[in-house]
Protein backbone atom coordinates (compact mmCIF):
# COMPACT_ATOMS: atom_id res chain seq x y z
CA UNK A 1 0.00 0.00 0.00
CA UNK A 2 1.42 3.53 -1.49
CA UNK A 3 2.02 5.82 1.62
CA UNK A 4 2.02 9.61 1.89
CA UNK A 5 4.09 11.92 3.22
CA UNK A 6 1.85 12.66 6.16
CA UNK A 7 1.62 8.88 6.59
CA UNK A 8 5.85 8.07 6.77
CA UNK A 9 5.57 10.96 8.86
CA UNK A 10 3.90 9.50 11.18
CA UNK A 11 5.20 6.55 11.50
CA UNK A 12 8.82 7.91 12.05
CA UNK A 13 7.20 9.88 14.93
CA UNK A 14 5.99 6.98 16.58
CA UNK A 15 9.34 5.18 16.59
CA UNK A 16 11.67 8.43 16.75
CA UNK A 17 9.96 11.31 19.03
CA UNK A 18 11.30 14.28 18.09
CA UNK A 19 13.36 12.97 15.52
CA UNK A 20 12.30 15.12 12.73
CA UNK A 21 12.36 18.66 13.11
CA UNK A 22 10.25 20.08 10.50
CA UNK A 23 8.27 18.95 7.57
CA UNK A 24 6.60 20.55 4.94
CA UNK A 25 3.85 18.90 3.12
CA UNK A 26 2.42 21.53 1.34
CA UNK A 27 4.53 21.73 -1.43
CA UNK A 28 5.32 20.07 -4.81
CA UNK A 29 7.22 17.57 -3.52
CA UNK A 30 6.62 16.92 0.31
CA UNK A 31 10.10 16.86 2.56
CA UNK A 32 10.69 15.99 5.76
CA UNK A 33 13.61 17.38 7.77
CA UNK A 34 15.84 14.37 10.08
CA UNK A 35 17.83 15.79 12.79
CA UNK A 36 21.42 14.73 12.15
CA UNK A 37 22.10 12.85 14.73
CA UNK A 38 19.03 10.26 14.14
CA UNK A 39 19.75 9.89 10.31
CA UNK A 40 21.22 7.07 10.62
CA UNK A 41 18.31 5.01 12.80
CA UNK A 42 15.56 6.10 10.99
CA UNK A 43 17.38 5.43 7.74
CA UNK A 44 17.77 1.62 8.88
CA UNK A 45 14.18 1.86 9.88
CA UNK A 46 12.83 3.06 6.60
CA UNK A 47 14.36 -0.11 5.27
CA UNK A 48 13.83 -2.63 6.90
CA UNK A 49 10.01 -2.07 8.37
CA UNK A 50 8.16 -3.74 6.06
CA UNK A 51 5.17 -1.35 5.45
CA UNK A 52 7.92 1.22 4.63
CA UNK A 53 10.22 -0.73 2.84
CA UNK A 54 12.44 2.24 0.84
CA UNK A 55 14.80 0.00 -0.66
CA UNK A 56 16.52 2.37 -3.25
CA UNK A 57 18.19 5.62 -2.81
CA UNK A 58 17.90 6.38 -5.53
CA UNK A 59 18.99 11.04 -5.51
CA UNK A 60 21.47 11.91 -3.34
CA UNK A 61 21.83 15.82 -3.36
CA UNK A 62 23.82 18.39 -1.12
CA UNK A 63 22.77 22.14 -1.52
CA UNK A 64 24.63 24.89 0.08
CA UNK A 65 22.76 27.88 1.35
CA UNK A 66 24.61 30.51 1.86
CA UNK A 67 21.86 33.20 3.18
CA UNK A 68 23.89 36.42 3.02
CA UNK A 69 20.58 38.55 4.87
CA UNK A 70 19.94 35.84 7.59
CA UNK A 71 23.49 34.78 8.37
CA UNK A 72 21.90 32.39 11.19
CA UNK A 73 19.80 30.43 8.03
CA UNK A 74 23.07 29.22 6.38
CA UNK A 75 23.36 26.47 6.20
CA UNK A 76 24.34 22.46 3.84
CA UNK A 77 21.32 20.55 3.12
CA UNK A 78 21.92 16.79 2.03
CA UNK A 79 18.97 15.52 0.55
CA UNK A 80 17.72 12.02 0.27
CA UNK A 81 15.26 10.85 -2.48
CA UNK A 82 14.14 7.62 -1.37
CA UNK A 83 11.91 5.13 -3.00
CA UNK A 84 10.63 2.00 -2.39
CA UNK A 85 9.47 -0.62 -5.21
CA UNK A 86 7.71 -2.90 -3.37
CA UNK A 87 4.77 -0.33 -2.33
CA UNK A 88 5.38 1.99 -4.87
CA UNK A 89 6.26 5.12 -3.06
CA UNK A 90 8.44 7.70 -2.67
CA UNK A 91 9.46 9.88 -0.04
CA UNK A 92 12.12 13.36 0.34
CA UNK A 93 14.74 13.66 3.86
CA UNK A 94 16.75 16.06 4.63
CA UNK A 95 19.46 16.86 6.71
CA UNK A 96 20.74 19.95 7.88
CA UNK A 97 24.05 20.78 8.65
CA UNK A 98 26.37 24.04 9.61
CA UNK A 99 28.15 25.82 6.77
CA UNK A 100 31.65 25.30 8.98
CA UNK A 101 32.69 21.84 9.27
CA UNK A 102 29.44 20.12 8.04
CA UNK A 103 29.83 16.62 9.45
CA UNK A 104 27.39 13.76 8.82
CA UNK A 105 27.66 9.83 9.41
CA UNK A 106 27.48 7.89 6.33
CA UNK A 107 24.49 5.81 5.25
CA UNK A 108 26.61 3.52 2.68
CA UNK A 109 25.86 0.99 5.35
CA UNK A 110 21.60 0.61 5.13
CA UNK A 111 22.21 1.69 1.01
CA UNK A 112 25.28 0.86 -1.10
CA UNK A 113 24.67 3.61 -3.88
CA UNK A 114 25.29 6.67 -1.05
CA UNK A 115 29.31 5.53 -1.18
CA UNK A 116 29.59 7.23 -4.56
CA UNK A 117 26.88 9.55 -3.73
CA UNK A 118 28.42 10.56 -0.57
CA UNK A 119 32.04 11.17 -2.37
CA UNK A 120 30.37 13.12 -4.71
CA UNK A 121 29.03 15.31 -2.03
CA UNK A 122 32.16 15.43 -0.43
CA UNK A 123 34.12 16.50 -3.45
CA UNK A 124 31.93 19.11 -4.52
CA UNK A 125 30.80 20.53 -0.87
CA UNK A 126 33.33 19.44 1.44
CA UNK A 127 30.61 17.60 3.43
CA UNK A 128 32.66 14.77 5.59
CA UNK A 129 30.71 11.67 5.94
CA UNK A 130 32.05 9.80 9.18
CA UNK A 131 32.72 6.15 9.07
CA UNK A 132 32.84 6.23 5.27
CA UNK A 133 34.92 3.53 3.67
CA UNK A 134 36.88 5.55 1.34
CA UNK A 135 36.22 9.26 1.26
CA UNK A 136 38.70 10.56 -1.65
CA UNK A 137 37.65 13.04 -3.89
CA UNK A 138 36.09 11.57 -7.39
CA UNK A 139 35.39 14.22 -9.83
CA UNK A 140 38.35 16.76 -9.17
CA UNK A 141 42.03 15.93 -8.96
CA UNK A 142 43.14 14.96 -5.38
CA UNK A 143 44.87 18.55 -5.06
CA UNK A 144 42.58 20.19 -6.33
CA UNK A 145 41.84 23.62 -4.15
CA UNK A 146 37.98 23.93 -2.19
CA UNK A 147 35.03 21.99 -3.09
CA UNK A 148 33.53 24.43 -6.42
CA UNK A 149 29.54 24.01 -5.36
CA UNK A 150 30.10 26.04 -2.67
CA UNK A 151 28.50 29.20 -2.93
CA UNK A 152 31.33 30.83 -1.53
CA UNK A 153 33.94 29.38 -3.38
CA UNK A 154 36.57 31.43 -5.31
CA UNK A 155 39.03 30.32 -8.17
CA UNK A 156 41.95 29.09 -8.12
CA UNK A 157 44.32 31.36 -10.35
CA UNK A 158 46.21 28.47 -11.33
CA UNK A 159 46.28 24.97 -11.19
CA UNK A 160 49.98 23.60 -12.07
CA UNK A 161 50.35 26.29 -14.52
CA UNK A 162 47.27 25.95 -15.99
CA UNK A 163 45.18 28.41 -15.97
CA UNK A 164 42.53 28.04 -14.88
CA UNK A 165 40.60 31.29 -13.82
CA UNK A 166 37.78 32.65 -16.34
CA UNK A 167 39.40 36.33 -17.25
CA UNK A 168 37.06 38.77 -16.29
CA UNK A 169 39.29 41.46 -19.01
CA UNK A 170 37.51 39.02 -21.50
CA UNK A 171 33.95 39.63 -20.84
CA UNK A 172 34.62 43.09 -20.30
CA UNK A 173 35.45 43.34 -24.16
CA UNK A 174 32.79 41.07 -25.04
CA UNK A 175 30.57 43.46 -23.69
CA UNK A 176 32.09 47.03 -24.76
CA UNK A 177 31.52 45.10 -28.50
CA UNK A 178 34.85 44.11 -29.42
CA UNK A 179 34.67 41.16 -31.68
CA UNK A 180 36.76 38.68 -30.20
CA UNK A 181 35.66 35.72 -32.32
CA UNK A 182 35.65 31.87 -31.62
CA UNK A 183 38.15 29.62 -30.33
CA UNK A 184 41.16 29.70 -27.63
CA UNK A 185 40.50 32.63 -25.75
CA UNK A 186 43.49 34.75 -23.91
CA UNK B 1 45.95 34.32 -3.14
CA UNK B 2 44.23 33.07 0.21
CA UNK B 3 44.77 29.77 1.83
CA UNK B 4 41.65 28.04 -0.11
CA UNK B 5 43.19 28.50 -2.87
CA UNK B 6 46.65 26.88 -3.23
CA UNK B 7 47.12 23.54 -4.34
CA UNK B 8 49.35 21.03 -2.53
CA UNK B 9 51.91 18.98 -4.60
CA UNK B 10 51.44 15.38 -4.98
CA UNK B 11 53.95 12.63 -5.06
CA UNK B 12 52.25 10.67 -8.95
CA UNK B 13 51.55 7.79 -6.95
CA UNK B 14 48.73 9.46 -4.83
CA UNK B 15 46.86 8.63 -8.32
CA UNK B 16 46.53 5.00 -7.72
CA UNK B 17 43.86 3.43 -4.81
CA UNK B 18 46.06 0.10 -4.63
CA UNK B 19 49.90 0.26 -3.52
CA UNK B 20 52.90 -1.68 -4.58
CA UNK B 21 53.71 -2.55 -0.88
CA UNK B 22 50.83 -4.25 -0.19
CA UNK B 23 50.25 -6.56 -2.71
CA UNK B 24 50.69 -10.33 -2.08
CA UNK B 25 53.06 -12.56 -4.35
CA UNK B 26 51.75 -12.77 -7.92
CA UNK B 27 49.81 -9.94 -7.63
CA UNK B 28 50.13 -6.69 -9.71
CA UNK B 29 48.54 -3.57 -10.34
CA UNK B 30 47.48 -2.85 -14.20
CA UNK B 31 46.00 0.29 -15.53
CA UNK B 32 42.75 -0.02 -18.23
CA UNK B 33 42.30 3.11 -19.70
CA UNK B 34 41.75 6.19 -19.79
CA UNK B 35 42.27 5.73 -23.64
CA UNK B 36 40.75 2.56 -24.58
CA UNK B 37 38.00 1.71 -26.92
CA UNK B 38 36.07 -0.89 -24.96
CA UNK B 39 35.81 1.64 -22.29
CA UNK B 40 33.24 3.82 -23.74
CA UNK B 41 35.01 7.09 -23.44
CA UNK B 42 37.38 8.50 -21.17
CA UNK B 43 37.75 6.09 -17.61
CA UNK B 44 40.31 4.52 -15.85
CA UNK B 45 40.19 1.09 -13.97
CA UNK B 46 42.45 0.14 -12.00
CA UNK B 47 42.73 -3.17 -11.59
CA UNK B 48 44.47 -5.98 -9.04
CA UNK B 49 45.16 -9.00 -10.57
CA UNK B 50 46.89 -12.15 -10.02
CA UNK B 51 47.73 -13.78 -13.45
CA UNK B 52 44.62 -13.53 -15.38
CA UNK B 53 41.85 -13.43 -12.34
CA UNK B 54 40.78 -9.22 -11.17
CA UNK B 55 41.18 -9.60 -7.40
CA UNK B 56 40.28 -5.57 -6.97
CA UNK B 57 39.24 -3.18 -9.38
CA UNK B 58 38.95 0.31 -9.02
CA UNK B 59 37.54 2.63 -11.56
CA UNK B 60 38.57 6.46 -11.55
CA UNK B 61 36.18 8.88 -13.00
CA UNK B 62 36.60 12.60 -13.44
CA UNK B 63 38.51 12.74 -17.18
CA UNK B 64 35.59 14.45 -18.51
CA UNK B 65 34.31 16.89 -15.54
CA UNK B 66 32.95 19.89 -16.70
CA UNK B 67 30.88 20.85 -13.45
CA UNK B 68 27.59 21.13 -15.06
CA UNK B 69 25.66 22.02 -12.20
CA UNK B 70 28.20 25.02 -11.52
CA UNK B 71 27.33 26.21 -15.00
CA UNK B 72 23.62 25.51 -14.03
CA UNK B 73 23.88 28.10 -11.57
CA UNK B 74 25.09 31.07 -13.84
CA UNK B 75 22.86 30.62 -16.85
CA UNK B 76 18.95 31.33 -16.66
CA UNK B 77 16.95 28.17 -16.84
CA UNK B 78 16.34 27.75 -20.92
CA UNK B 79 20.20 28.02 -20.94
CA UNK B 80 20.74 25.06 -19.33
CA UNK B 81 19.18 22.74 -21.77
CA UNK B 82 22.11 22.39 -24.41
CA UNK B 83 24.69 21.74 -20.83
CA UNK B 84 21.90 19.03 -20.57
CA UNK B 85 22.11 17.68 -23.89
CA UNK B 86 25.91 17.43 -23.49
CA UNK B 87 25.72 15.09 -20.52
CA UNK B 88 24.30 11.58 -21.79
CA UNK B 89 25.33 12.83 -25.74
CA UNK B 90 23.81 9.48 -27.57
CA UNK B 91 20.71 9.94 -25.79
CA UNK B 92 20.14 14.07 -25.69
CA UNK B 93 16.90 14.32 -26.16
CA UNK B 94 15.69 12.45 -23.29
CA UNK B 95 17.81 14.35 -21.15
CA UNK B 96 16.54 17.60 -22.11
CA UNK B 97 13.25 16.43 -22.15
CA UNK B 98 14.03 15.41 -18.13
CA UNK B 99 14.96 19.06 -17.43
CA UNK B 100 12.14 21.06 -19.44
CA UNK B 101 9.89 17.92 -17.22
CA UNK B 102 11.26 19.26 -13.57
CA UNK B 103 10.99 22.60 -14.30
CA UNK B 104 7.73 22.44 -15.84
CA UNK B 105 7.16 20.75 -12.41
CA UNK B 106 8.27 23.23 -10.62
CA UNK B 107 6.28 26.05 -12.44
CA UNK B 108 3.24 23.62 -12.40
CA UNK B 109 2.90 24.32 -16.34
CA UNK B 110 0.71 21.49 -18.16
CA UNK B 111 2.18 21.25 -21.47
CA UNK B 112 -0.09 20.35 -24.29
CA UNK B 113 -1.59 17.15 -25.80
CA UNK B 114 0.80 17.81 -29.03
CA UNK B 115 3.81 18.60 -27.14
CA UNK B 116 3.76 15.29 -25.18
CA UNK B 117 2.80 12.95 -28.24
CA UNK B 118 6.31 14.41 -30.21
CA UNK B 119 8.18 14.34 -26.78
CA UNK B 120 7.24 10.60 -26.70
CA UNK B 121 7.99 10.01 -30.53
CA UNK B 122 11.21 11.86 -29.95
CA UNK B 123 12.30 10.44 -26.86
CA UNK B 124 11.23 6.67 -28.08
CA UNK B 125 13.34 7.40 -31.07
CA UNK B 126 16.35 8.18 -29.09
CA UNK B 127 16.09 4.90 -27.22
CA UNK B 128 16.08 2.86 -29.98
CA UNK B 129 19.11 5.08 -31.48
CA UNK B 130 20.95 4.38 -28.02
CA UNK B 131 20.59 0.87 -27.79
CA UNK B 132 21.42 0.67 -31.39
CA UNK B 133 24.49 2.31 -30.58
CA UNK B 134 24.88 0.17 -27.15
CA UNK B 135 23.92 -3.03 -28.92
CA UNK B 136 26.60 -2.84 -31.97
CA UNK B 137 29.38 -1.64 -29.59
CA UNK B 138 28.98 -4.26 -27.56
CA UNK B 139 29.19 -7.11 -29.83
CA UNK B 140 32.48 -4.90 -31.23
CA UNK B 141 33.93 -5.23 -27.32
CA UNK B 142 33.09 -8.77 -27.53
CA UNK B 143 34.38 -9.18 -31.22
CA UNK B 144 31.45 -9.60 -33.83
CA UNK B 145 31.79 -6.60 -35.73
CA UNK B 146 29.29 -7.09 -38.32
CA UNK B 147 25.88 -6.43 -36.16
CA UNK B 148 27.54 -3.46 -35.49
CA UNK B 149 27.47 -2.14 -38.98
CA UNK B 150 23.76 -3.24 -39.18
CA UNK B 151 23.02 -1.14 -35.85
CA UNK B 152 25.28 2.30 -37.29
CA UNK B 153 23.19 1.63 -40.93
CA UNK B 154 19.59 2.02 -38.42
CA UNK B 155 20.67 4.25 -36.17
CA UNK B 156 21.63 6.13 -39.03
CA UNK B 157 18.51 7.05 -40.37
CA UNK B 158 16.88 8.18 -37.28
CA UNK B 159 19.85 10.93 -37.01
CA UNK B 160 18.47 11.68 -40.36
CA UNK B 161 14.81 11.67 -39.23
CA UNK B 162 16.22 14.50 -35.86
CA UNK B 163 18.67 16.23 -38.40
CA UNK B 164 15.67 16.81 -40.47
CA UNK B 165 13.35 17.63 -37.10
CA UNK B 166 16.02 20.08 -35.59
CA UNK B 167 19.06 20.72 -37.78
CA UNK B 168 21.21 18.59 -35.42
CA UNK B 169 22.50 15.06 -35.83
CA UNK B 170 23.38 14.55 -31.87
CA UNK B 171 22.90 17.78 -29.53
CA UNK B 172 19.21 18.95 -30.34
CA UNK B 173 18.23 22.01 -27.94
CA UNK B 174 14.86 20.59 -29.09
CA UNK B 175 12.92 20.07 -25.65
CA UNK B 176 12.24 23.32 -24.27
CA UNK B 177 10.81 24.49 -20.87
CA UNK B 178 7.06 24.33 -21.55
CA UNK B 179 7.21 23.24 -24.79
CA UNK B 180 9.48 22.26 -28.18
CA UNK B 181 11.92 24.69 -30.04
CA UNK B 182 9.16 23.89 -33.07
CA UNK B 183 7.04 21.74 -34.70
CA UNK B 184 7.10 18.48 -36.65
CA UNK B 185 7.97 19.80 -40.40
CA UNK B 186 5.33 18.69 -43.04
CA UNK B 187 4.95 14.50 -43.91
CA UNK B 188 7.92 13.90 -41.02
CA UNK B 189 5.25 11.37 -39.03
CA UNK B 190 5.34 9.46 -42.37
CA UNK B 191 8.70 9.30 -43.06
CA UNK B 192 8.62 7.89 -39.47
CA UNK B 193 6.41 5.82 -40.13
CA UNK B 194 8.20 4.05 -43.14
CA UNK B 195 11.37 3.84 -40.86
CA UNK B 196 9.73 1.75 -38.04
CA UNK B 197 7.66 -0.53 -40.42
CA UNK B 198 11.50 -1.00 -41.82
CA UNK B 199 12.79 -0.98 -38.46
CA UNK B 200 10.96 -3.70 -37.12
CA UNK B 201 12.16 -7.00 -39.20
CA UNK B 202 15.50 -5.90 -38.63
CA UNK B 203 15.39 -6.39 -34.67
CA UNK B 204 14.77 -9.71 -35.23
CA UNK B 205 17.64 -9.63 -37.97
CA UNK B 206 20.01 -8.23 -35.10
CA UNK B 207 18.70 -10.98 -33.11
CA UNK B 208 19.81 -13.66 -34.78
CA UNK B 209 23.04 -11.97 -35.84
CA UNK B 210 24.25 -11.46 -32.75
CA UNK B 211 21.86 -13.17 -29.58
CA UNK B 212 22.48 -16.58 -29.51
CA UNK B 213 25.96 -16.77 -30.99
CA UNK B 214 27.85 -19.25 -28.80
CA UNK B 215 30.60 -17.55 -28.42
CA UNK B 216 28.52 -14.43 -28.17
CA UNK B 217 26.26 -16.48 -25.26
CA UNK B 218 29.69 -18.19 -23.64
CA UNK B 219 31.57 -14.47 -23.18
CA UNK B 220 28.38 -12.80 -21.85
CA UNK B 221 26.52 -15.85 -19.90
CA UNK B 222 27.98 -16.54 -16.95
CA UNK B 223 29.51 -12.59 -16.32
CA UNK B 224 29.06 -9.85 -14.43
CA UNK B 225 26.10 -10.91 -12.22
CA UNK B 226 24.29 -8.79 -10.41
CA UNK B 227 21.36 -10.37 -8.05
CA UNK B 228 18.22 -8.47 -7.58
CA UNK B 229 18.67 -7.48 -4.19
CA UNK B 230 22.30 -5.88 -4.84
CA UNK B 231 20.58 -3.80 -8.00
CA UNK B 232 18.04 -2.09 -5.63
CA UNK B 233 20.83 -1.38 -2.89
CA UNK B 234 22.93 0.28 -5.46
CA UNK B 235 19.81 1.84 -6.94
CA UNK B 236 20.63 0.57 -10.54
CA UNK B 237 17.64 1.81 -12.72
CA UNK B 238 16.76 1.44 -16.48
CA UNK B 239 17.85 -2.25 -18.48
CA UNK B 240 20.22 -2.83 -15.97
CA UNK B 241 18.38 -2.95 -13.24
CA UNK B 242 15.13 -5.20 -15.20
CA UNK B 243 18.25 -7.35 -16.05
CA UNK B 244 17.85 -8.75 -12.90
CA UNK B 245 14.56 -9.29 -13.26
CA UNK B 246 13.08 -6.72 -11.50
CA UNK B 247 9.99 -5.46 -13.02
CA UNK B 248 10.50 -1.61 -12.73
CA UNK B 249 10.14 1.24 -15.41
CA UNK B 250 9.29 5.11 -14.81
CA UNK B 251 7.45 5.25 -17.64
CA UNK B 252 4.69 3.16 -15.82
CA UNK B 253 5.40 3.71 -11.71
CA UNK B 254 5.67 7.16 -12.74
CA UNK B 255 4.14 8.58 -15.64
CA UNK B 256 5.09 11.70 -17.36
CA UNK B 257 4.11 12.73 -20.90
CA UNK B 258 1.05 11.24 -21.13
CA UNK B 259 2.81 7.75 -21.24
CA UNK B 260 0.07 5.79 -19.19
CA UNK B 261 -2.25 6.18 -22.38
CA UNK B 262 0.37 3.79 -24.22
CA UNK B 263 -0.05 -0.32 -24.06
CA UNK B 264 3.67 -1.54 -23.68
CA UNK B 265 4.63 -4.20 -21.81
CA UNK B 266 8.11 -3.87 -19.76
CA UNK B 267 10.68 -6.89 -20.51
CA UNK B 268 13.34 -8.11 -17.68
CA UNK B 269 15.88 -10.57 -17.33
CA UNK B 270 14.61 -14.13 -17.41
CA UNK B 271 18.25 -16.07 -16.99
CA UNK B 272 17.97 -17.87 -20.54
CA UNK B 273 21.81 -18.23 -20.35
CA UNK B 274 23.43 -18.67 -16.78
CA UNK B 275 21.91 -16.82 -13.65
CA UNK B 276 19.14 -14.02 -13.45
CA UNK B 277 21.45 -10.61 -14.24
CA UNK B 278 23.67 -11.80 -16.02
CA UNK B 279 25.00 -9.56 -18.86
CA UNK B 280 23.34 -11.50 -21.07
CA UNK B 281 20.68 -10.63 -19.51
CA UNK B 282 20.82 -6.59 -19.43
CA UNK B 283 21.85 -7.06 -23.38
CA UNK B 284 18.79 -8.89 -24.30
CA UNK B 285 16.80 -6.27 -22.23
CA UNK B 286 17.70 -3.83 -24.57
CA UNK B 287 17.00 -5.78 -27.88
CA UNK B 288 13.48 -6.60 -26.19
CA UNK B 289 13.10 -2.68 -25.27
CA UNK B 290 13.73 -1.50 -28.93
CA UNK B 291 10.67 -3.79 -30.26
CA UNK B 292 8.38 -2.07 -26.79
CA UNK B 293 10.01 1.61 -28.23
CA UNK B 294 8.73 0.75 -31.77
CA UNK B 295 5.27 -0.29 -30.12
CA UNK B 296 5.15 2.88 -28.49
CA UNK B 297 6.14 4.82 -31.71
CA UNK B 298 3.49 3.84 -33.63
CA UNK B 299 0.47 4.61 -30.92
CA UNK B 300 1.73 8.10 -30.36
CA UNK B 301 2.13 8.68 -33.86
CA UNK B 302 -1.69 7.48 -34.41
CA UNK B 303 -3.04 9.06 -31.48
CA UNK B 304 -0.72 12.22 -32.08
CA UNK B 305 -3.34 15.57 -32.30
CA UNK B 306 -3.26 17.26 -35.85
CA UNK B 307 -3.87 20.30 -33.90
CA UNK B 308 -1.74 22.27 -31.50
CA UNK B 309 0.67 25.25 -30.95
CA UNK B 310 4.03 23.50 -29.32
CA UNK B 311 4.76 26.94 -28.04
CA UNK B 312 1.34 27.59 -26.17
CA UNK B 313 2.74 27.13 -22.86
CA UNK B 314 6.26 28.51 -23.15
CA UNK B 315 7.09 31.06 -20.66
CA UNK B 316 8.13 34.04 -21.75
CA UNK B 317 10.50 34.77 -18.91
CA UNK B 318 11.29 31.49 -16.84
CA UNK B 319 11.19 32.49 -13.52
CA UNK B 320 9.67 30.01 -10.54
CA UNK B 321 8.55 30.74 -7.22
CA UNK B 322 10.78 29.60 -4.76
CA UNK B 323 10.97 26.04 -3.98
CA UNK B 324 12.26 22.61 -5.59
CA UNK B 325 11.11 19.66 -7.56
CA UNK B 326 12.83 16.52 -8.53
CA UNK B 327 11.66 15.51 -12.19
CA UNK B 328 12.64 12.02 -13.63
CA UNK B 329 12.12 10.18 -16.62
CA UNK B 330 13.16 6.57 -18.14
CA UNK B 331 15.93 7.74 -19.69
CA UNK B 332 17.37 4.93 -22.09
CA UNK B 333 20.25 4.36 -19.45
CA UNK B 334 17.65 3.87 -16.59
CA UNK B 335 16.42 6.90 -14.20
CA UNK B 336 17.62 10.27 -14.94
CA UNK B 337 16.34 12.71 -12.80
CA UNK B 338 16.93 16.70 -11.79
CA UNK B 339 16.74 18.30 -8.28
CA UNK B 340 15.95 21.53 -9.14
CA UNK B 341 16.09 24.60 -6.83
CA UNK B 342 14.44 27.72 -7.36
CA UNK B 343 15.67 30.72 -5.21
CA UNK B 344 12.64 32.64 -7.43
CA UNK B 345 15.24 34.51 -9.69
CA UNK B 346 16.04 34.33 -12.83
CA UNK B 347 18.72 31.73 -12.58
CA UNK B 348 18.55 28.24 -11.16
CA UNK B 349 19.42 28.46 -7.51
CA UNK B 350 20.99 24.91 -7.74
CA UNK B 351 20.50 22.03 -10.62
CA UNK B 352 21.91 18.60 -9.45
CA UNK B 353 21.71 16.17 -12.50
CA UNK B 354 20.74 12.69 -10.99
CA UNK B 355 22.89 9.78 -13.84
CA UNK B 356 21.76 6.44 -14.35
CA UNK B 357 25.47 5.41 -15.78
CA UNK B 358 27.21 7.31 -12.60
CA UNK B 359 24.48 4.82 -10.17
CA UNK B 360 25.89 1.70 -12.65
CA UNK B 361 29.10 2.42 -12.21
CA UNK B 362 29.22 2.29 -8.78
CA UNK B 363 28.44 -0.96 -8.34
CA UNK B 364 31.58 -1.83 -10.85
CA UNK B 365 33.83 -3.04 -8.28
CA UNK B 366 32.09 -5.42 -6.51
CA UNK B 367 30.97 -7.25 -9.84
CA UNK B 368 34.22 -7.20 -11.07
CA UNK B 369 35.89 -9.13 -8.52
CA UNK B 370 36.86 -12.61 -8.85
CA UNK B 371 36.26 -12.16 -12.86
CA UNK B 372 38.97 -12.62 -15.53
CA UNK B 373 40.78 -9.66 -17.66
CA UNK B 374 39.00 -10.12 -20.65
CA UNK B 375 35.85 -9.99 -18.55
CA UNK B 376 35.94 -6.56 -17.67
CA UNK B 377 35.05 -5.19 -21.48
CA UNK B 378 32.10 -7.63 -21.41
CA UNK B 379 31.04 -5.84 -17.86
CA UNK B 380 31.39 -2.24 -19.03
CA UNK B 381 30.02 -2.84 -21.91
CA UNK B 382 26.83 -4.38 -20.77
CA UNK B 383 26.28 -1.86 -18.28
CA UNK B 384 26.01 0.46 -21.15
CA UNK B 385 27.73 3.81 -19.30
CA UNK B 386 28.49 7.00 -21.38
CA UNK B 387 31.44 9.09 -19.80
CA UNK B 388 29.90 12.33 -20.71
CA UNK B 389 27.07 11.52 -17.98
CA UNK B 390 28.75 9.78 -15.00
CA UNK B 391 31.43 13.07 -15.24
CA UNK B 392 28.72 15.55 -15.62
Amino acid sequence: MSLDAAAVQQRIEAKFPGKITSAELEVTDPFLVIDNAAIVEVGTFLRDEPELAFDMLHCHSAVDYLELKEPEKARIEVVLHLTSLKHRHWIVLKVMLPRDNPKTPTLENIWPTANWHEREAYDLFGIEFEGHSDLRRIFLPEDWAGHPLRKDWEWPDEWHGIAVKPDEKFSQRAMEGENIGVGPFD
Amino acid sequence: MSSQTQYKDLEPDEAYAFKPEDLEPDEMILNMGPQHPSTHGVLRIELKTDGEIVKDAQPHIGYLHRNFEKHAENIDYQGVIPFTDRMDYVGSMNNSLTYAVAVEKLMEIEVNERVQSIRVITSELQRIASHLLALGTYGMDIGAFTPFLHSFREREKILDLFEWLCGARLLYNYNWIGGLSHDLPNQWTDRAKIFLDQFEPVIDELDNLLSYNKIFTKRTADVGIIPPERAVGYALTGPNLRGSGIKWDIRKEDPYCGYEKYEFDVPVGQGRYGPIGSCWDRYYVRVEEMRQSVRITRQAIEQMPAEGDVRETVPKRVKPKPGEAYGRTEAPRGELGFYVVSDGGLIPYRVKGRSPCFVAMSIFREIAKGEMIADMIAIIGSLDIVLGEIDR
